[in-house]
């Protein structure tokens, strides 16, 4: 019998939560304010799903209502995306050593 | 490009995402994880481009879009002060939460364009994970959006509750089942409408209750919703990169939530079920009345004992961040290094408005991180230190939740600050702090109260320093 390819992405999901899981609690607790910085660019990635919808109209009609939430989520992803990458780096810059 | 290939790239961004995390766990590699981090949305960016392969006037308004969108998120960060991090994380929470629920939404009126179905018989494990990220978004876009108007003050950070709260909010939850199975099974595109609209109700339900310091858990619990949002509309694009990332946020938050809710000693439900000021009403009442003698300080007695201390501990709050008294605090510091003074700052898991939120005013502050220590790592030191200077923090070093069983913060982790020589106590009044309990630490004898603002305070010690 056949494994349904939903139980795969169903193992990756769970395997990725255990790595989740391990990978956070080992982030340093003062680097937790870039931590969720830098969650909140990645769960942008949800990007991917905004571009299909929005390349999904015809050439001759590119905006029609699925489209257009296609691109209106572009556009929402696109502000996180910079602006969570971008503002991690900048925090992440200012956590200097002490000079010695 | 084949399928097979962009799976493969897909899996390759979502390992350099679990990188990005794995980097923060010591400032050296994070900045080197942040690059790993944009690497992967790069190739899962142009790896989707590639898969579709239509580079036609869509693919032009798709860049002239991102341009528009990372042009705005580009200007936010470099404009943003470091003090508003947490209104600009809930903020962009929210962004994730609505572009989950447009996905989810144009994938419903379009599910040819992702290999679902058609319209009226979409597949149904695809329609199920569909409705979920949609639901799930819509909560965290609602919730989002209360967190930012309490951070930002555009809304009283006081819990709004009302009698029956809880079982609407249960009510609107059984609901959101229903509906997920109705749409199921009728393919109705009604329900699919009314679920959303039911879902951002429901998010806005949900964080109003929640008072203002207990905001770090809302915000980590909404970090963790935008998480499981993505992960469901992953479900439904059968993207490998979209499930890793939704995992990996998912739980990060949850953990983030977990850690704040220890850090006040609180379960979670208890903080999600609503405003922890209206227990604390009546005995906030009792303590106030009684008179008790406060004795009162200056910047130059302050000055004075910290010049001739061997040793001092900072404890900075949320109050330190709202008098933007960071840099004024570290040229303190510095005066008082270079006096011989050995300095350093202790960290409540829970000071400030999320997690971490200390950590990075001071390090904007340039105060070096090997300066900044958490509770557990400090705690012992105060029965060793001259001088503790509170800036800001209130409930964090309250004694009474060591002490007083009756105290709603009693078994609340605390800042042991009352064990060193001398406390130095920043306040602009005695009024009790955020959960409205009066502390016991502003009558201790070797308390002295600094009236004033954190800001111009410290400003006034480093002259007399």
């Amino acid at each position: 019998m056949e494994i349904d390819p939903f139980i795969f992405r169903l193992s990756i999901f769970i395997l990725s939560i255990f790595v989740g899981y391990y990978v956070v609690w080992s982030v340093t607790p003062s680097l937790h304010t870039p931590l969720m910085s830098v969650t909140n660019a990645i769960s942008s990635v949800i990007i991917v799903g905004a571009i299909i919808a929005a390349l999904a109209g015809s050439d001759d009609k590119i905006f029609e209502t699925s489209s257009i939430f296609g691109f209106l989520a572009i556009i929402l992803a696109a502000v996180n995306i910079f602006g969570g990458f971008l503002v991690t780096q900048r925090m992440l810059q200012m956590y200097k050593k002490k000079k010695k | 490009m084949s399928a097979n290939l962009s799976a493969i790239f897909y899996l390759i961004s979502g390992i350099l995402f679990i990188l990005a995390l794995r980097g923060l766990s010591s400032p050296e590699t994070s900045r080197q994880g942040n690059y790993f981090g944009i690497a992967g949305m790069t190739i899962a960016i142009v790896v989707t481009f590639l898969s579709v392969g239509n580079f036609s006037v869509g693919f032009i308004y798709i860049l002239f879009f991102l341009l528009i969108g990372g042009s705005l998120g580009a200007f936010i960060a470099f404009r943003i002060p470091m003090t508003a991090m947490p209104e600009l994380v809930a903020g962009f929470h929210s962004l994730v939460g609505l572009a989950a629920v447009f996905v989810a939404i144009s994938a419903f009126l379009r599910p040819e364009a992702f290999n679902l179905g058609v319209v009226g018989d979409i597949k149904l494990a695809s329609l199920i994970e569909m409705s979920i990220g949609a639901a799930v978004g819509a909560i965290t876009f609602s919730g989002s959006v209360i967190a930012f108007l309490k951070l930002q003050g555009l809304m009283s950070g006081a819990p709004i509750t009302f009698k029956g709260q809880h079982i609407l909010n249960l009510l609107i939850g059984i609901s959101i089942f229903i509906l997920v199975y109705l749409l199921c099974n009728f393919q109705i595109s009604e329900y699919f409408w009314i679920l959303i609209t039911v879902s951002f109700i429901l998010g806005f339900l949900l964080i109003i209750p929640i008072g203002g310091a207990d905001m770090p858990v809302v915000i980590s619990m909404l970090n963790s919703y935008s998480g499981w949002a993505a992960a469901g509309i992953g479900f439904t694009l059968e993207n490998s990169a979209l499930i890793i990332t939704g995992a990996l946020v998912g739980s990060s938050g949850a953990i983030l939530s977990y850690i704040m809710c220890k850090g006040m000693n609180r379960s979670f439900f208890n903080v999600i079920l609503g405003g922890w000021g209206a227990t604390a009403d009546s005995s906030s009442e009792n303590a106030t009345r009684e008179k008790k003698p406060v004795k009162n300080g200056n910047a130059d007695d302050a000055a004075f004992l910290m010049k001739n201390a061997s040793s001092v501990i900072i404890v900075p709050g949320y109050g330190m961040a709202v008098a933007q008294a960071q840099h004024a605090l570290r040229e303190m510091v510095d005066a008082l290094k270079k006096n011989g003074v050995k300095v350093s700052y202790a960290i409540h898991p829970v000071a400030g408005r999320m997690p971490g939120h200390m950590n990075v005013l001071l390090a904007e502050a340039n105060v070096p991180y090997d300066e900044v220590f958490e509770l557990e790592e400090i705690n012992n030191d105060f029965a060793n230190c001259d001088v503790a200077y509170v800036i800001g923090a209130n409930d964090v070093t309250n004694p009474v939740a060591k002490s007083d069983p009756q105290s709603p913060i009693y078994g609340m982790p605390i800042l042991d600050v009352e064990k060193s020589k001398s406390v130095l106590f920043v306040k602009r009044s005695l009024s009790p702090g955020y959960a409205g309990i009066d502390n016991d630490l502003f009558y201790r004898d070797n308390t002295l109260m600094l009236f004033a603002d954190a800001k111009k305070m410290t400003e006034e010690i480093i002259k007399g320093l």
